[in-house]
């Protein structure tokens, strides 16, 4: 049946003005969806999948403009129609929601109100009745309590409940189209399980279309009838998810692929065909199981924060809801946990659960509230923070962070970054000799020599992580913090730091604490991995047990949340048919 | 929403303290001998040994301070040497010329340069953007005597639109029974309507250059805070959503914008109260500014003092009023209690 | 840090700073033109004395309230002295206030601030207090009260200058400090072993610079404006001194009555110099901005 596509994009061309002359943001872009259809678009960053949709919606920036093709939605030719008409068509016909759920509502105004707007403006209800009405779109999204929560604002709920009114703003009024752009992104992967269910439930039920717009290929495959694969704004392959994730043809969705963590796959199974080395046996550990001696051993570590006082007795009188929560709250809860020399252990959960805090305080950047630290077999953890920056044992704890432009001064040079720990704690001195170690380090990390004399805004993402490798390694530590080092990379550079990571860490016989929320990420670096909730240790083991044979409920439930496709992957992946393993 | 109120009231109160220490070190801090500034220029040794004494000047500094708070709790705010009369009551009697003048400006100028700030930022590149940008950078550069002055010369002497800068009323009238202390007010009260419009002329050329000094940072930061919100995600939302653009420019973005607007005008009214001492001078304006003026020429120190604390005081006043409002607009400050 | 400086090729410093100055005064003229004022200024502010045709001081009362002509190009006051002479002069004094007061303040309120910000506890809620009070006040009120009760002085309209505008940079040098205070490379700087005042020093004070040096320019004008204020109320500087706000207070009786030229042409200066100082912060804000360099 050759019904009129619902969506019909072709040859779209999109450019923006900028202070450096004209930017093509998308090329030649051809694109349909059915009804009921559901296609996602995936790419890295500057794939133009966003700009797509936005050109769809006509809601670009003021600099931007729709140059070459046409966008038709059902009969109506989008780039000829007026804005009125476009108008009529956002929110009734088409909708879209974004990332950051919180910040894409009005912060001044109740939820419910919100979601009365968008209902008068398209007269889906009347004045009389749209209170009912949008406590009743309140209660399909999920939202417990809606009566009460209509009168809510936005800073007073979740991030997650805050994506489910921004869903339930977009399906008010019931439109034909679902435009959404990196909707998980950046919330926890259970509550991204949640809200990906309830949107596809909604959308499915009521026949709607919908576009979801990744740059994660498994979440894509896994919810998406069809997938369009994008790079540098041109379409690169568009086929039937099963297809994509079981027979990619293009070589960039075989490169994205081979980059995306996966179960089975191993750390050089990751990179191109064309970089992975010939044989891809497990490297050699440079220290054979038996010399793991203990590291680093952290017991009932404990770390408290005072709440934000609740007044004294006019609260009381004045109070709305229930009793305040205690005046403490503790962020790490008493636990226990060793590093091995030459292990790489991996902690994990999800926001809140006390990991990030427990590796700052194992770095010494901040103090703890008891417990002990035990490094080498000397106590760090009674020597104050302030104190610790000065003393030897620093050199020997180093961290890598996890946002590569944050970590760096924006008025130092990459040489000058990397330069730093060596200025401060070793005995290398002059000019020469202190560029020749940051040469050498460069070498050691991949990064162009050329580049060392460059500022952070003139580096990439990856050339920028990098620079914060090589100075964590430095002074050539016995421990590396790595706290969600490759979150804000590209997948196909994170593969490839991944990569960097492992060899580093044998060639210098280092230890790593990994610290991530991303499990198949932790499955490829860690030997050990450790599970944490709500400042307690849930779960810890060896990766492989862990991981495929959880004994926790909660490893389980993090397990699960993980996107998988369900088209037997294992067997016909040709990535890991061409490895030959 | 009690709370906020009660909370705001009391981070007032440190405000006043620090008001009140800092006016009573300032008298005491004069070079020389204090006794003899409030006793004035022409005043013998011994005149000045009795101030000496009724000040409480050879006693602790201790015991000074607390005479001070309760003579100031007594609105007690000594005498002046050129009038003989108190202070208080000069003040009392000069301050709804001052406040006429000041809150007649300030109107004015929202009036002007809201409008201005929303249509520059909806319209970007257009001329009223422009316009609204050089007025901004332009406008606070104008010292603002030098306004009123400019004006004066230009409507008065060469045009002859406006009346002589004279004070509140032509010299044929006489002021309207007391009600407000507004002249406008009271007039309209008194169904006076020629009085009206001679006060109303003679108010026009001094708010003019009050209007014209709280344009600029006005509509400045209205322009700039309405560019952020436009350019914010939940604008972008509501565009998404197809909402009208009358919905996202007031309802959504205005009521958002506006909140970093109502905290500047703080910042604003801090100018005003200094202008408007320059503003007194220029247009010969009988209100506590000229008051202040006039005794600092005639080396007249108390009702200098008295004028410095009043203004502080109105001044933390206003800003309670402007936190209190602040809270009502912005829920996120109304519920954090 | 000396060594690496020298090993490193200049695109650091103030090669680069004079580069990139160069491509955006290209680029935006209204910058180049306030530069271009700026330099007339300080020129004025140095030469003018010896350059001057007529002695600023000298009265000539045949020649009073003359209006402007070929040999007083702005005119005589009321005593006849050649107002255009005194203009120029008077362009020295009020430069030097405004560069004394602004120097004074960020001195005293950057530094605090920063300290506020990046130490928090103590330091912090000392420099809030201080804040606190002096923004109690109407600022400009505060300074009429500062200079009568310590005197007419030039000194003292510069420290009462810089009293009231300490809130403003206290404020502006703390929330500065305060978002570095917990940014990655402050950690990392720890991690490298540098103590607390060192990477204040090294390391953040130079990202706070430009947002202070844009501030300095802005509070040039307001120093300048505010020192006008005071002395046309008769605080402050006194006659015969050549001020540019005594200037228009002199001149402004003579308004009225139609002698317009011996407060407009002073006044127009103090225009001038403030709207330079104005554009020139909003230009210099562009130059700084490190995203804007390629």
């Amino acid at each position: 049946m050759t019904a009129i596509p619902l969506l019909d994009i072709r040859d779209l061309t999109v450019e923006f003005q900028t202070r450096r002359g004209v930017v093509t943001a998308v090329q030649h872009v051809n694109l349909t969806i059915a009804k009921g259809e559901t296609i996602g678009i995936v790419g890295e960053s500057g794939s133009g999948k966003s700009v797509t949709s936005y050109a769809v919606m006509r809601i670009l920036d003021r600099a931007g403009r729709i140059a070459e093709g046409a966008v038709m939605f059902t009969n109506i030719d989008v780039r000829q129609a007026s804005e009125d008409d476009m108008r009529e068509l956002r929110g009734r016909e088409i909708s879209m929601i974004f990332q950051n759920p919180r910040a894409a509502l009005n912060p001044i105004r109740k939820v419910g109100r919100q979601i009365e707007d968008v209902l008068l403006e398209h007269v889906k209800a009347a004045p009389s009745e749209v209170t009912e009405k949008a406590i009743e779109i309140l209660d399909q999204v999920r939202i417990a309590r809606p009566r009460e929560r209509y009168h809510a604002y936005p800073f007073e709920l979740s991030g997650g409940m805050c994506q489910r009114v921004v869903i339930a703003l977009a399906l008010a009024c019931r439109p034909q189209l679902l435009i959404a752009d990196e909707p998980t992104t950046g919330l926890d992967v259970t509550t991204q399980k949640t809200v990906m269910e309830l949107i596809v439930e909604l959308t499915r039920a009521r026949g709607m279309s919908t576009i979801l717009i990744t740059h994660d290929l498994g979440l894509a495959a896994t919810y998406c009838d069809k997938v369009v694969v994008m790079e540098k704004g041109y379409v690169v392959e568009t086929a039937t998810a099963r297809n994509i994730f079981t027979a990619p043809a293009h070589h960039y969705t075989r490169k994205l692929m081979r980059a995306t963590p996966r179960p089975g796959a191993s750390l050089r199974d990751l990179l191109p065909e064309e970089e992975a080395p010939a044989s891809s046996a497990a490297t050699v550990t440079k220290f054979p199981v038996a010399d793991r001696k203990p590291l680093l051993v952290v017991e009932k570590l404990l770390k408290e924060y005072p709440r934000k006082g609740v007044g004294g007795m006019m609260s009381k009188f004045m109070r709305r809801g229930p009793a305040p929560e205690p005046k403490v709250f503790r962020a790490v809860d008493g636990i226990s946990f060793a590093v091995n020399r030459g292990e790489s252990v991996g902690l994990v959960g999800e926001s809140g659960c006390g990991k990030s805090t427990t590796s700052t305080m194992v770095m010494r950047l901040i103090d703890k509230t008891d417990g002990t630290i035990m490094f080498d077999g000397e106590d760090i953890g009674e020597i104050p923070a302030k104190q610790f920056a000065k003393l030897p044992m620093r050199r020997r704890i180093q961290m890598v962070f996890q946002d590569p432009t944050d970590s760096l001064n924006p008025r130092f040079t990459a040489a000058r970054a990397i330069a730093d720990p060596i200025l401060r704690l070793s005995d290398i001195r002059g000019s020469d000799a202190i560029r020749a170690r940051c040469e050498e380090l460069a070498l050691q990390v991949g990064l162009p020599v050329e580049l060392l004399d460059r500022f952070p805004h003139q580096l990439s993402g990856g050339q920028k992580a990098r620079v914060g490798i090589a100075r964590a390694i430095a002074l050539k530590p016995d421990l590396i913090i790595l706290d969600e080092p490759t979150a804000a990379l590209d997948v196909s550079v994170q593969a490839v730091v991944l990569n960097l990571l492992q060899d580093l860490k044998e060639s210098l016989g280092m230890s790593y604490l990994f610290v991530s929320h991303d499990l198949n990420v932790v499955r490829l670096l860690c030997d050990r991995v450790i599970v944490m909730k709500a400042g307690k240790i849930v779960e810890e083991g060896p990766t492989e047990r862990v991981l495929f044979a959880p004994e926790a409920q909660y490893t389980r439930d993090l397990l699960a949340a993980i996107p998988h496709p369900t088209f037997e992957p294992e067997q016909a992946d040709p990535a890991r048919v061409a490895a030959g393993s | 929403m009690l709370t906020m109120f009660l909370k705001r009231m009391l981070m007032a109160v440190p405000s006043l303290i620090g008001v009140v220490i800092v006016t009573f070190l300032l008298t005491r801090a004069l070079p020389g001998d204090p006794a003899a500034y409030f006793a004035g220029p022409a005043a013998s040794q011994e005149a000045i040994e009795q101030i000496r004494a009724k000040l409480g000047l050879d006693k602790p500094l201790i015991v000074q301070f607390g005479n001070y708070v309760n003579d100031l709790a007594h609105g007690d705010l000594g005498n002046s040497l050129t009038t003989g009369q108190p202070v208080g009551k000069e003040i009392k009697s000069r301050l709804p010329a001052s406040a006429e003048l000041t809150l007649l400006g300030l109107i004015v100028s929202m009036l002007v340069a809201v409008p201005l700030g929303i249509l520059a930022a909806t319209r970007p590149g257009s001329l009223i953007d422009h316009a609204c940008r050089v007025i901004s950078t332009a406008g606070v550069s104008l010292p603002v005597f030098f306004t009123g002055l400019i004006l004066v010369y230009v409507f008065y002497y060469l045009l002859g639109w406006a009346p002589a800068p004279l004070g509140r009323l032509d010299v044929f009238f006489s002021p309207p029974p007391q009600v407000t202390g507004f002249y406008l007010i009271d007039s309209l009260i008194a169904g006076n309507l020629e009085l009206f419009w001679s006060s109303l002329k003679q108010l026009v050329l001094p708010a003019t250059t009050l209007a014209i000094f709280s344009l600029a940072p006005i509509a400045r930061m209205t322009r700039a805070s309405m560019l952020a919100v436009l350019a914010s995600d939940f604008v972008r939302t509501a565009r998404a959503s197809g909402l009208s653009p009358h919905m996202v420019i007031v309802t959504y973005a205005f009521r958002n914008a506006m909140i970093p607007v109502v905290t500047t005008l703080g910042m604003v009214f801090s100018f005003l109260l200094g202008a408007n001492v320059l503003v007194e001078k220029v247009f010969a304006w009988p209100g506590i500014g000229s008051f202040a003026v006039e005794a600092l020429i005639a080396s007249d120190f108390a009702p200098l003092q008295g004028f410095v604390l009043t203004m502080a005081i109105m001044y933390v006043a206003l800003n309670l009023i402007i936190d209190i409002l602040y809270g009502l607009i912005d829920p996120r400050v109304r519920l954090e209690a | 840090m000396t060594d690496l400086a020298a090993a490193s090729r200049p695109s650091s410093g103030l090669a680069a700073l004079l580069r990139h100055s160069r491509y955006v005064i290209a680029e935006n003229r209204v910058t180049g033109f306030a530069f271009g004022l700026f330099l007339l200024i300080v020129l004025a502010a140095v030469f003018g004395p010896y350059i001057v045709p007529h002695d600023p001081l000298a009265s000539d009362t045949a020649a009073a309230l003359k209006p402007p002509s070929m040999k007083h190009w702005f005119g005589t006051d009321q005593i006849g002295r050649d107002v255009f002479s005194r203009v120029v002069v008077a362009t020295r004094l009020d430069f030097f206030i405004a560069v004394a007061s602004v120097a004074l303040v960020f001195l005293m309120g950057g530094l605090a601030g920063v300290a506020a910000g990046f130490f928090g506890g103590w330091t912090d809620r000392i420099v809030g207090r201080i804040a606190d009070t002096i923004m109690a006040f109407p600022l400009f009120v505060l300074a009429m009260g500062i200079v009568a009760a310590l005197g007419n002085t030039v000194q003292n309209i510069i420290l009462a200058t810089a009293i009231v505008n300490f809130p403003l940079y206290a404020r502006v040098a703390r929330a500065e400090a305060n978002v570095r205070r917990e940014a990655g490379f402050v950690q990392a700087a720890r991690l490298s072993g540098n103590g607390e005042f060192r990477i204040v020093l090294a390391q953040v004070l130079p990202n706070i610079m430009p947002i202070m040096i844009v501030q300095m320019s802005l509070t040039m004008g307001y120093a300048i404006l505010n020192a006008a204020g005071l002395s046309f109320i008769g605080l402050g500087v006194r006659p015969p001194t050549a001020e540019w706000g005594i200037m228009v207070a002199e001149g402004a009786a003579f308004m009225v009555s139609g002698e317009w030229w011996i407060a407009f042409f002073p006044g127009l200066a103090l225009m001038i110099a403030v709207f330079c100082f104005n554009l020139l912060g909003d230009g210099l804000r562009d130059i700084v901005d490190p995203q804007r360099r390629t």
